[in-house]
């Protein structure tokens, strides 16, 4: 039981810090550059898709122990996830809409977003592929989603200083942004090789 | 048609990555070898031009308020029928891309595509764009795993000349092995958007300077 634990914790740690999502993954990306101009929305964003990446864990695991797996539909693993994911989104997309309106204003057009985020289909797929269990993968839904707030969190209030600053024309906007990107994930390098458990 | 417009189109003025910045994801994270660059773009090219081919050819069956959902389920026929191809006969670039052929699916320009041309032009026209644009995001990987190989590994071609090996162009213990980590990823896309809007400046410039010159 100690040792299942210390897993779970050690799972937790990486998605955190050591094989971010974003930074050192790559999952996500379009969210991170696109709705990270400011920190309020940023921060939205980030709990939007740690909630649905959970869930999402959750239920394609099921889909495919109970499903694909049984009938030996591997093969549709991808159509079968993309599909859930659509409709966990939607299903949130309503569920917010009646209950916290506030919260479903202020994310706008962000949620229906949600589906075609990487990081969401990614951590199904990965789940899957390294034969994580139900605790397993939800554990490591949830804490990619909080490693995915931490990065677009830290990004959006490095990118309002950025914008303010001066620099050569080829380089406004975009391409600024990805260096300051760059520099945050020299940073999270520095996690690598980070082993508590 | 025009062919000539819409090739020039999607490797420069609309190129997807370096104008449009759609597809990010993949751009940034496979692009270490020569090999995995041009494999994942082809990819890419072939599954646009099919998705668009399908759905302009559906466009008008489709129902409005599920297209969205019905586009990402024949893109996520196509993009299974590829990755079963390369398990099939390419396992090496498979395993090199990994879990980033399942997730073309949710690539932003496939998407993109079928909602801002194929669902609106007709089927020949749709292929065109496909291979346009494909081509211009291959154009893009390309020249961002030659820089990050070049600079990273010390290598051309990885994957692909001299055995596998590349061609060694910088001595061993001299490349900048961070530039293969993701870090590189960011810095040298960063380097290379600067450059195409650098680019585009120029020949926008050189433009209105000949018109000047007209009057």
């Amino acid at each position: 039981m100690n040792e299942y634990v210390t897993s779970l914790l050690g799972i937790l740690l990486s998605a955190l810090l050591t094989e971010n999502f974003i930074l050192v993954k790559f999952y996500g990306i379009c969210p991170f550059m696109g709705v990270s101009k400011k920190i309020d929305t940023a921060l939205g964003m980030g709990m939007a898709v740690t909630f649905v990446m959970a869930i999402a864990s959750a239920a394609c695991y099921a889909v495919d122990t109970l499903i694909l797996q049984p009938l030996n539909l591997g093969y549709m693993q991808t159509v079968a996830f993309i599909l859930v994911i659509a409709s966990i989104v939607q299903v949130v997309e309503m569920f917010l809409k009646k209950t916290v309106p506030a919260l479903y204003k202020a994310l706008g057009i962000f949620l229906p977003l949600i589906t075609t985020n990487c990081a969401v289909l990614g951590v199904a797929l990965v789940n899957v592929q390294k034969g994580y269990d139900f605790l397993r993968s939800v554990v490591n839904g949830a804490a990619g989603g909080l490693g995915f707030t931490l990065a677009i969190v830290l990004f959006a209030s490095v990118r309002e200083r950025v914008n303010k600053a001066d620099c050569p024309e080829s380089f406004k906007g975009f391409p600024i942004a990805l260096i300051s990107a760059g520099l945050l994930a020299l940073a999270f390098m520095g996690f690598s090789g980070l082993k508590i458990f | 048609m025009n062919f000539k417009k819409q090739f020039r189109e999607g490797l420069l003025t609309k190129n997807p990555v370096t104008v449009q910045l759609l597809g990010m994801c993949s751009t940034l994270a496979i692009t270490t070898s020569l090999f995995n660059g041009i494999g994942m773009g082809l990819s890419v090219t072939l599954i646009l031009i099919c998705s668009n081919v399908l759905i302009s050819a559906l466009r008008k069956v489709i129902p409005s308020q599920i297209r969205i959902a019905a586009y990402i389920v024949i893109i996520a026929g196509f993009v299974t029928v590829v990755d079963l191809a390369l398990q099939a006969f390419l396992p090496d670039l498979s395993e090199n891309l990994g879990v980033f052929i399942p997730l073309i699916v949710v690539n932003c320009i496939i998407l993109g595509r079928a909602e801002a041309f194929a669902s609106k032009n007709g089927v020949l026209a749709s292929a065109v764009d496909g291979l346009c644009q494909g081509i211009g995001y291959t154009a893009a990987l390309v020249v961002v795993c030659v820089i990050r190989e070049l600079l990273g590994a010390g290598t051309f071609g990885g994957g692909i000349l001299n055995g596998g090996e590349g061609i060694r162009v910088i001595p061993e213990g001299y490349p900048a092995m961070q530039l293969v980590m993701p870090v590189g990823g960011f810095l040298v896309l960063g380097f290379v958007i600067a450059g195409s809007q650098w680019l585009m400046r120029k020949l926008d410039n050189r433009k209105k300077d000949k018109e000047a010159a007209k009057q």
